[in-house]
């Protein structure tokens, strides 16, 4: 009975999205004769490594920039209950809103003929606009925005789950603020930390849409790239780098799920 | 107020500036009534969103867009329910199985998820025909509905089940005038999460949606090569009003469901 009631739903995904995910990776080994030689060729690939070493230098730049910016909230969302529900609103306003909207957001603010550049030329900070728009610099930020919200959530779950006796009981025992908050809070709020850290990095991995959108021409990321030898019907190097895409982010999720919260937050946060 | 408060709360103020800012701006942007992208804009008007209620290139992906998610909602909703009732009662190994299946487009990056799809259904003839982006839709909202209702399902106390069978309830009556009530908040969080998940997917729409099955966030995309007039700025604004009303009644939803499960469990 229990089969019966889940088999319906693992046909459909097997038909629609397993089987399909599979055979296009298969193309990595079987094209046009069974070899490893894709895999193999990789190590020597200047564009592979090249792409691959941009893509992990933007999830590390848009991950440390989500965990200082996302930290704060995220206490404040704890730590300030009057002013919580106005926090709440304003986290989950952008996190609502599609990927798609926001990079156009990011477009309109950084362009060269955007707000920021007309803000800064009007303020006489600037003479001529400034190129952002287009420059990695505009992909960390817009992915920065994207990501935040996946950081703040997890971090204020483990803040929440402090007990507030301990606090009290370091600053009556003459711990000032800043120590308290080193020693206690920060210690206690890790399990948060690791999750939003793991979270934030692998969904920046595989980001597609903003850095097609905001990004360089000349900095793209995997996604780009395979999306590009899709395009030129390059089946066999578009599976291989899929593959690579894929266990890379397996690796990661495997390697660090086991840490306290970061199953839960996994599963909590995945939209 | 002294300066070790007033510090930390500019800084929180100005990160969350950062977070809606932008979107504050795209919704402000839409009401311009300048012929360019301004801002603040000289004038307010409703210019653009005329221009979009106008334009059957717009209207035409919109209302693809509506309705594949509607389809995407009723099939998602049906089978990941169904799935979800039955994964809670599968055998451990089993279940980490399914549910591996079953979760892991949240996982997989949505590139290799979209030239997935692009390859197998070139083959089926699913490419630029919305049937294959139903199907494809539906396998990536699939993973909100079952977690959603494997929540409420898990929040039931099995006694209440035991209680209907024992006092003589058949297992379909018990399923419908107990369980099936009893999951309904969930149900209905995993349909809104479908809905969204649908309404706002573009990668696998730009490889599967051809010239046939055009969805409004490809139309986005393809105007956003050319230009960036005020009309996606109205576009947006419409998508985001929508989307964030489901949201937060998808959120108020769960928490009611949740206080009921607490206030079960208390009694």
């Amino acid at each position: 009975m229990p089969y019966l009631l889940a088999a319906p739903l693992i046909v459909f995904m097997l038909a629609f999205y397993a089987l399909p995910v599979v055979a296009m990776l298969m193309r990595s080994v079987s094209d046009p004769v069974w070899t490893v030689a894709n895999y193999a060729a990789l190590p020597d690939d200047a564009v592979f490594l090249k792409t691959f070493a941009n893509t992990f230098y933007t999830s590390l730049i848009v991950t440390v920039a989500s965990l200082l910016l996302g930290y704060p909230v995220a206490l404040a969302l704890v730590r300030a209950p009057r002013w919580a529900p106005l926090i709440l609103v304003l986290i989950m306003l952008p996190f609502w809103t599609s990927v798609l909207v926001r990079s156009y957001a990011w477009m309109v603010l950084l362009g060269r003929h955007g707000i920021l550049n007309e803000a800064l030329m009007a303020a006489g900070l600037l003479e001529r606009p400034m190129r952002i728009l287009n420059t990695p610099l505009a992909t960390q930020i817009a992915m920065s925005h994207i990501l935040l919200p996946y950081m703040i959530l997890p971090i204020a779950n483990a803040l929440r789950q402090i007990d507030p006796s301990l606090l009290r009981a370091a600053s009556g025992l003459g711990s000032p603020p800043w120590r308290t908050f080193l020693q206690v809070t920060l210690p206690l709020s890790m399990p948060g930390v690791a999750a939003g850290v793991l979270l934030v990095f692998v969904l920046a991995l595989g980001f597609y849409i903003t850095p097609a959108m905001v990004g360089g021409p000349r900095e793209i990321t995997i996604s780009m790239l395979i999306a590009q030898r899709v395009d030129q019907l390059d089946w066999a190097y578009a599976a291989t780098l899929s593959a690579v895409l894929l266990a890379t982010a397996l690796v990661l999720i495997g390697a660090f799920y086991r840490l306290p919260g970061v199953g839960n937050a996994f599963r909590m946060n995945a939209r | 107020m002294s300066a070790t408060r007033v510090l930390p709360a500019t800084v929180v103020g100005l990160i969350l500036l950062f977070l809606a800012f932008p979107i504050v701006v795209v919704i402000v942007v839409s009401f311009s009534s300048a012929t360019y992208l301004t801002f603040p804009p000289p004038a307010f008007g409703l210019k653009w969103y005329e221009a979009y209620f106008s334009s059957a290139d717009w209207l035409r992906p919109t209302w693809l867009s509506l309705w594949v998610a509607a389809a995407v909602v009723v099939l998602s909703t049906l089978l990941g329910t169904l799935a979800a009732l039955g994964i809670a009662r599968l055998p451990r190994a089993a279940r980490i199985v399914v549910a591996g299946l079953v979760l892991s487009p949240l996982i997989v990056p949505g590139i290799v998820v979209a030239i997935g799809i692009y390859y197998a259904f070139s083959r089926y003839g699913l490419v630029g025909s919305p049937p294959g982006l139903i199907a494809a839709h539906t396998c990536l909202a699939v993973p909100f509905v079952v977690t959603s209702v494997s929540a409420s399902l898990a929040g039931i106390d099995p006694r209440l089940e035991q209680a209907a069978l024992s006092l003589g309830a058949t297992p379909r009556g018990t399923f419908f005038q107990v369980t099936l009530p009893l999951i309904r908040p969930g149900v209905l969080v995993g349909a809104l999460f479908a809905f969204i998940t649908s309404f706002d997917e573009l990668i696998v729409a730009l490889f599967i949606s051809g010239s046939g099955a055009v969805t409004l966030p490809r139309r986005m995309w393809d105007d956003l090569r050319f230009q960036i007039d005020p009309t996606i700025a109205a576009v947006s604004t419409l998508t985001i009003v929508l989307t964030v009303v489901l949201m937060a009644a998808a959120h108020l939803l769960r928490k009611r469901a949740e206080a009921q499960v607490t206030r079960m469990a208390k009694t």
